[in-house]
């Protein structure tokens, strides 16, 4: 069973320095709450996954929460680059960090093979790529039925995974819809998976077949309306593109991007004071 | 009409795509095309993007992969593993639609960096889909703007396979699908020529010579026997592009033309 904890609590109990932890979501109900909250309860050495690092690995890396990146494409989408991770990667500020590169088809299999139980994913890819050379894990596998020879990747078995989501009922259910990513992939090969949501209801009124996950294969779910800004949830709010274009500016030098996250991560108790804050400074702005 | 090159390359573009072709789109300029050929001449075109909609039908362009507009407008939504195991790896998308930010003469494509991988100058996104979808897809076009930056003589890394080092290297490497066809630029299209697989210019857009197609390759660019020449954009076809951007910038809070 699921408990129902405040976000704190649950990264808390949930998250240890050191750990290998997904964040996904693909473009959308991206769990950036759940972000700012590593960040703020100063997690350190973690192994981050997610297929399409985008604004909030950006935070945590600069942030210097991550020792190693496991990705697959790793930009601001619509916008251009990851100020922080480029940083990291071509200048090792703030710290060195190691990067694991895959493709995407790769990485959704090794989600799969790690919700499977398996130790690796097996997939017809990287023929004629360079990516094989610089990351050793990618090897290959000869089809014992046929003898093609196949690309033969590890398993992706996270520590943690978050995700966000819609609903979840009382006890801890979990429905959620629209562009799912790797997100039921990536909650299920974990050992241990936070869900942050849109709102708790009395009755989850799924569609027979929806994407519900069951609170038994879950560790938490916490309230978090709004958790996904700057990216969407289907049903409850739009993309917000232009936080992702004001992120360029913001993430571009280290003391803007430090500035950033001391007054708006550091300097807010939880996300419901970071989302005053950014409206209050909007408002003020306009 | 007057018109820009930039829409030259996206009406080019959008003109390859037959009518129901099931086609993985790439973000971007391939999106950008692939709706324009659906909002013209290939109505039945079907959009896979690697998000998780199939038979995408977005009245706006997307900005990222994922926008909800995809979602709301397709016949059905899977997973991001689905896409790639069942309907790319599967055998059953015709046409794969990439964007580069290096490409060479054999169409093989670089999206990961510029300079060493290990100390680049320049760290780019990464491969996403491109290599699957460039491997499985039964062909693949190419769209990107020319230029010697982009047209290289070496690729700084070989993110997605086209040709490989040209002649029969797709089918040494036992790649199930045909590889690029078509590589449509601002200047030009080039085509693989038969036997070597190397992209020769095949068609010229209207006003542009051979050697502004020379100074914008980074290669010794090779011309094939006969270089035939685009038609103009038609008032139809620039119409529905500068609707569609339009409608793209008011949606998106942009100015036309940016997405």
């Amino acid at each position: 069973m699921a408990a129902i904890l405040s976000l704190h609590e649950a990264v808390t109990q949930f998250v240890n320095d050191g750990d290998t932890v997904a964040l996904e979501g693909f473009t959308h109900l991206i769990p950036t709450a759940a972000g700012h909250e590593l960040i703020r309860q100063k997690k350190k050495d973690l192994t981050l996954v997610r297929m399409t690092p985008d604004l909030i690995y950006d935070q945590l890396i600069g942030a210097g929460c991550a020792k190693r990146l496991i990705f697959s494409w790793g930009g601001n989408p619509g916008v251009g680059s990851l100020h922080r991770l480029r940083d990291a990667v071509e200048r090792q500020w703030p710290q060195p960090l190691e990067i694991e590169e895959h493709s995407h088809a790769d990485l959704a299999n090794a989600y799969v093979a790690g919700a499977s139980g398996l130790p690796f994913a097996v997939l017809r890819a990287y023929a004629g790529s360079d990516l094989p050379k610089v990351n050793p894990l990618i090897k290959s596998v000869t089809c014992p039925f046929t003898g093609e020879v196949l690309a033969a990747v590890p398993a992706v078995r996270p520590d943690v995974t978050v995700i966000h989501a819609q609903k979840a009922d009382r006890k801890g259910n979990v429905l959620l819809w629209g562009i799912l990513g790797v997100q039921k992939e990536a909650a299920l090969a974990a050992k241990r998976c936070i869900v942050t949501v849109e709102e708790i209801v009395d009755d989850l009124k799924a569609p027979m077949n929806a994407c519900v996950l069951p609170t038994w294969a879950l560790s938490a779910v916490c309230l978090v309306p709004g958790g996904a800004h700057p990216s969407y949830a289907h049903g409850y709010y739009e993309r917000d593109n232009r936080f992702y274009q004001a992120w360029d500016a913001i993430a571009r030098d280290r003391e803007g991007f430090t500035a950033w996250i001391d007054e708006y991560i550091h300097g807010t108790r939880d996300f419901g004071e970071f989302k005053s804050k950014l409206a209050h400074v909007a408002e003020t702005n306009k | 009409m007057n018109y820009s090159t930039s829409e030259m390359m996206t009406v080019a573009a959008a003109r390859r795509l037959k009518n129901g072709a099931v086609c993985f789109v790439g973000i971007g300029l391939p999106s950008k095309a692939a709706n324009l050929a659906r909002l013209t001449s290939s109505p039945d075109v079907v959009l896979i993007y690697e998000s998780g909609p199939i038979g995408a039908k977005p009245d706006v362009l997307p900005l990222s992969i994922g926008d909800g507009e995809l979602a709301e407008t397709a016949d059905t939504v899977v997973s991001t593993s689905e896409i790639f195991r069942y309907w790319l790896q599967g055998g059953r998308v015709d046409v794969g639609f990439l964007g580069a930010a290096q490409v060479d003469r054999f169409g093989n494509i670089n999206t990961t960096v510029v300079g060493d991988y290990h100390h680049p100058k320049v760290r780019l996104p990464g491969a996403g889909g491109a290599p699957e979808i460039a491997g499985s897809a039964k062909e693949v076009l190419i769209i990107l703007k020319q230029s010697p930056r982009t047209f290289v003589n070496k690729l700084d890394f070989l993110t997605s396979v086209g040709h490989g080092e040209g002649g029969d290297a797709r089918k040494r490497l036992g790649l199930p699908g045909a590889g690029p066809v078509g590589i449509i630029t601002d200047l030009c299209i080039m085509e693989p020529e038969a036997g070597t697989h190397e992209f020769v210019v095949t068609t010229l857009h209207p006003g542009v010579t051979r050697e502004q197609v020379i100074a914008a390759t980074g290669w010794d660019v090779r011309f094939a026997d006969t270089v035939a020449n685009s038609d103009a954009p038609s008032e139809y076809e620039l119409n529905a592009l500068r609707d569609l951007e339009a409608r793209t910038a008011a949606a998106h809070g942009q100015t036309p033309g940016e997405a």
